[in-house]
């Protein structure tokens, strides 16, 4: 079955994906895919992955947010999770995933503050 | 006994399904926000589980009522191949797939309780419940 894809925006040396439908198992692998292509063809230095309007989160996609940190990490790009509803921050500890070494921020605009600083830290922001 | 409603599991597609129901009708009990997305997160990990393990299998999620208490009852079956040993993927970490280790006993600690009955080459049943505050 087709699913929407996830628009992947560019805005200078940083993509910004926002989550705003539910991603089924094959939708969510189909969109890490989609991610490390545009971050190849775009070259860009970061990536902001939002998930203001994701309510559920459980140990696939889980994973799956941790996988594309660490992958895009290996590409040379740095990730923030932006927008963690309280109640999936609650539900991912009890679940037992904390995804450790993935960088968080509250909300898109402080996310997109701590990547710029991380780019500034790591070498030329230039892209 | 209420009768349920019941997701049938034949593609990752019904997890969402399966998980949707499960929470539209802990939201619908008065259930709040975290508890919704504590048992909506639960049904995920097990009908995924289902989804892996047993190919098919069904969901159902009904109200229950124990000496005056509310609560919400969601029973996972499967005929699937079965579990061997419970207590071993009921630690943490243990994994024989795509997934964390973290499926069965994550969905019990989402829960108030948990309760697991599988026989090998005849399928799973795991029963859910939460209890309204």
């Amino acid at each position: 079955m087709e699913s929407l894809r996830i628009p992947i925006l560019k805005i200078g040396n940083v993509l910004i994906a926002s989550i705003q439908t539910t991603l089924h198992d094959t939708s969510a692998v189909q969109f890490k895919d989609d991610l490390l292509q545009r971050i190849f063809e775009t070259r860009a230095r970061g990536l902001i992955l939002d998930l203001t309007a994701v309510e559920v989160v459980d140990s696939f996609i889980g994973r799956l947010i941790s996988d594309i940190a660490s992958m895009a990490g290996l590409m040379g790009t740095r990730v923030v999770i932006t927008g963690f509803q309280p109640a999936v921050a609650i539900t991912l500890v009890e679940l037992g995933l904390e995804l450790q070494g993935v960088l968080t921020a509250l909300n898109l605009e402080k996310g997109l503050a701590a990547l710029q600083r991380e780019i500034e830290e790591s070498g030329d922001g230039t892209g | 006994m209420a009768q349920g409603k019941a997701a049938v599991i034949r593609s990752d597609l019904d997890i969402v399904i399966a998980r949707t129901l499960a929470r539209d009708t802990a939201k619908n009990m008065g259930f709040g926000a975290i508890d919704q997305a504590r048992i909506a997160t639960a049904v995920s990990e097990l009908a995924r589980n289902i989804f892996l393990y047993a190919g098919t299998g069904t969901v159902t999620v009904r109200e229950v009522d124990r000496s005056g208490r509310k609560g919400i009852e969601i029973i996972c079956e499967d005929q699937g191949p079965g579990i061997v040993n419970i207590d071993t993927v009921m630690q943490d970490g243990y994994s024989t797939s795509r997934g964390m280790g973290m499926g069965l006993p994550g969905a019990k600690r989402l829960m108030d309780e948990f309760d697991i009955r599988s026989q090998e080459g005849v399928g799973t049943t795991i029963i859910l419940r939460k209890w309204r505050m």
